[in-house]
């Protein structure tokens, strides 16, 4: 007997050695899974940051402006339709070719006036609208850059070498020359968060797809908060338990996994075809969000009311409460952190959501910033799926730029989610 | 009881949503645009220049495509559906009839210009000097074999298709076969390189059944393909591409082809001029035929790829929903679509300007498509 217990036991010491290695392993394995992706949100950042962080300035040329009666054609500012028509680009070319007098040929000056965005002639406009007096006056202005002139001037000194693809040497010239006196500088692109989309990349900005985004999640969040509050307070509390409740049950569960693709199908043909509900307005983005994010929102829902005791309940009913007052006022307030929880980040899905709009016709050029919920507009997502398709080089840096905005919102709504849940959890 | 409240409202807004989208869909202030991706940067070009120099909202561009644009265009005339669809193509008899069944009747037609597709490859390659025979013998799924039949593509690389070629490995990457670009590519690029084969160009051209069955025969084709045009039997050829590999669908993103490029420097990538004209600097379009891809070689057509660009709007909108006759003229004007306007600018290749000259007179005359157009 003492033979095979020592022989036993030294068996185990034999193979200790080896199970600590094989634990240390394990953990190196845990380790390791957790250093990879740490490492791919790292590679990630910096490779969106690194294109994008170029996008909030803006390329800025400074010119004296002659608001010249002559060349504009308008000799009373508060005629609405002579400003409307006023040629406020020529007062620009003016200017570029008072600047550079020694350009000439039909060729060369249209090269020279492609030097300033084709939108800075609105700028002028609005300006002269809103200062009447400046009229036959002239003022020294920072004027955008076009979008080809933006992309050289920022590839100047980069390791590939300045892209000179789309600018000919009579405009690096001119920039060289610019550079010189002082006279072209990169500002803070106020455009970008002022302006909606534009083919013009100097111009497009991306406050329309921020404001299509607030109205689809404001439509979305009021619809699919009550509602799938109120289903999982029927299914926990009051709903009897038999074949019909799980199959319901069954069908959330499901529900919830289904591609979004199929719930922009359904909003097509239900809320577009049947109801006739516009395409491309926030109204009806939020309703197929809310189809799309109410399983979720229902399952949290049921969980957080699941882990309610049942010893609340029954106080509740003992001290004479009726079933709605249990459930009113002591099991939901209770549940309600985790609920919160549940719906931003269902609200956080669905502010990254593109394919189900994609059938609902929110995958579209819009210019003006929508202004309401009927309006046509696009959300985040989208604009960047949009600019990331656009040929011009400018848009590059105008696409990482909007991830990094998406991004921020994504951060901060699930943290809020976070701290709601540290700050209104209760423990029992 | 604050929840009940929250509970009611939620049940009025539905209410509401319902009702609100009804009264709406009456009307529409801005004009809807639908259609290909490759008309697209060009269509919204016009559209943000007329919203802002004429006060009016923006017209909608949608990018669904040429054939989900032609559905949308087709279903119906109403505020509903859209007023006008982009295509990379011209709309196809199926099309026109799915129109006329809608009552979509008064449909004007416009071409605006021209795309060059470019075959391309990373700059620090030599570019390729490419025939459209090289380009179906490499990429179509079946090709004439030493006894004329078809068989499996059996090249590998460059070289097996024309000693001239470098000895690299067949890799192309291009569009899936629902995008225009695709259909384009196919059309002009694939067909252009199977018609030098005598067999397949007499089928081609031939409507007599007997002598399409004994083509068919001849090369090997299955009986089940037959059609009573020959044409369509030649078009199940030329425009199958291969699978097995050598022919990467790389979604419909042309800039991720670049990139794609850019990191594999023995690929090559098939996409729209525009991007080419874009990224200069990182890749070169192939010679096709001896002719370089430029704005003037697409422009004066020795350029073989290249394919027209339309839309088409519906006459019974026109006064109905407010801006589409603006819209129209901003279109046709000469400092948008004329040989330096803002579009040539922006990579459209313009017309010729007698082309330039009729388009503009059936926009102002409104001439309506009668179907004659497809004879």
């Amino acid at each position: 007997m003492t033979d095979l217990n020592q022989s036993r036991t030294e068996q185990i010491q034999r193979s200790l050695a080896k199970r600590y290695r094989a634990e240390k392993r394990f953990r190196l394995y845990g380790t390791m899974a957790i250093a990879f992706g740490l490492l791919c949100v790292v590679l990630l950042f910096s490779d969106i940051i690194s294109k994008g962080y170029r996008a909030f300035q803006q390329t800025y040329v400074q010119l004296e402006i002659t608001y010249d009666a002559n060349v504009l054609g308008v000799t009373d500012v508060g005629d609405s339709q002579q400003v409307a028509l006023g040629d406020f680009q020529g007062i620009v070319k003016k200017a570029l070719k008072a600047r550079f007098t020694e350009v000439a040929g039909r060729k060369a000056k249209r090269d020279l006036y492609g030097l300033i965005s084709n939108g800075a002639g609105y700028t002028l406009r609005d300006r002269l609208v809103a200062n009447p007096e400046l009229l036959n006056q002239t003022e020294t202005l920072w004027l955008v850059a076009d979008d080809d002139i933006d992309t050289y001037y920022k590839s100047i000194g980069s390791k590939a070498g300045a892209f000179i693809g789309r600018t000919s040497e009579g405009r690096q010239n001119w920039v060289a020359q610019l550079v010189e006196s002082g006279d072209i500088e990169l500002r803070f692109n106020r455009n970008f968060f002022t302006h909606g989309d534009s083919r013009e990349p100097e111009l497009a900005g991306i406050r329309g797809a921020a404001m299509g985004s607030l109205f689809t999640l404001v439509v979305t969040i009021m619809l699919s908060f009550p509602i799938g509050v109120a289903a999982a307070i029927y299914l926990e509390e009051f709903a009897p338990r038999n074949r019909w409740t799980d199959l319901i049950e069954v069908n959330i569960n499901n529900l919830a996994a289904v591609p979004s693709i199929i719930f922009g199908l359904l909003g097509l043909a239900i809320f577009i075809n049947f109801f006739h509900v516009p395409r491309s307005v926030p109204l009806v983005g939020g309703l197929v969000l809310t189809l799309m994010t109410l399983p979720t929102i229902i399952i949290s829902s049921r969980a957080a009311i699941k882990a309610v005791p049942p010893s609340i309940r029954d106080a509740a009913i003992g001290v004479g409460a009726s079933p709605m007052q249990v459930v009113l006022h002591h099991v939901l307030p209770l549940a309600m952190p985790g609920m919160l929880t549940g719906a931003i980040i269902g609200m956080a899905q669905a502010l990254g959501e593109t394919a189900p709009l994609l059938m609902i016709g929110m995958v579209a050029f819009i210019v003006d910033v929508p202004g309401g919920f009927t309006d046509p507009s696009t959300v985040l997502p989208v604009q960047i799926f949009l600019w990331a398709d656009s040929p011009e080089r400018a848009f590059v840096e105008k696409t990482s730029a909007a991830i990094m905005v998406l991004l921020t919102f994504l951060i901060v709504m699930n943290t809020l989610a976070v701290v709601l849940r540290k700050r209104l959890e209760r423990r029992w | 009881m604050k929840k009940t409240h929250k509970l009611a409202i939620a049940g009025a807004a539905m209410a509401l949503t319902v009702a609100s989208g009804t009264a709406l869909a009456a009307a529409r202030d801005y004009v809807s645009i639908v259609g290909s991706s490759t008309v697209y940067p060009f269509a919204t070009v016009v559209a943000e220049r007329f919203g802002k120099s004429t006060g009016n909202p923006t017209p909608k561009v949608e990018s669904t495509g040429s054939g989900g644009g032609m559905k949308l265009f087709c279903s119906g005339v109403g505020t509903k559906h859209p007023d006008i669809t982009n295509a990379s193509r011209r709309m196809k008899v199926s099309e026109y009839q799915l129109c006329q069944k809608n009552g979509v009747t008064d449909v004007v037609e416009v071409l605006i210009g021209y795309d060059g597709i470019v075959v391309a490859n990373s700059k620090t390659k030599e570019p390729f000097q490419l025939t459209r025979k090289d380009l179906f013998l490499a990429l179509a799924s079946q090709v004439p074999g030493p006894d004329g039949k078809l068989i499996e593509n059996p090249y590998n690389t460059w070289k097996d298709v024309n000693p001239a070629l470098p000895n690299t490995k067949i890799e192309v990457l291009g569009p899936p076969p629902t995008s225009g670009t695709r259909d384009a590519f196919a059309e002009l690029a694939m067909e252009g390189g199977a018609k030098k084969f005598a067999d397949l160009k007499t089928l081609r051209g031939s409507k007599d059944a007997d002598e399409i069955k004994a083509l068919m025969e001849k090369l090997g084709i299955p009986a089940s393909v037959f059609n009573k045009k020959g044409k369509k039997v030649f078009k199940a050829v030329a425009h199958a591409i291969r699978e097995d590999g050598h022919y990467i669908e790389a979604g419909e993103n042309d800039n991720l082809i670049v990139q794609k490029l850019e990191a594999n420097p023995n690929a090559l990538g098939i996409f729209g001029f525009s991007f080419l004209d874009q990224n200069s600097d990182k890749v070169q379009g192939s010679i096709i035929e001896g002719v370089e891809p430029e704005f003037d070689t697409i422009a004066n057509k020795s350029y073989p790829i290249s394919r027209p660009l339309y839309f088409y709007v519906k006459k019974a909108h026109i006064g109905v929903v407010p801006g589409i006759d603006g819209y129209l003229s901003e279109f046709s004007s000469e400092k948008a679509w004329g040989e330096d306007g803002y579009l040539a600018e922006k990579g459209m290749i313009p017309m010729p300007e007698e082309l330039r000259a009729q388009y503009a007179d059936s926009i102002k005359n409104q001439k309506i498509m009668t179907g004659e157009e497809f004879k």
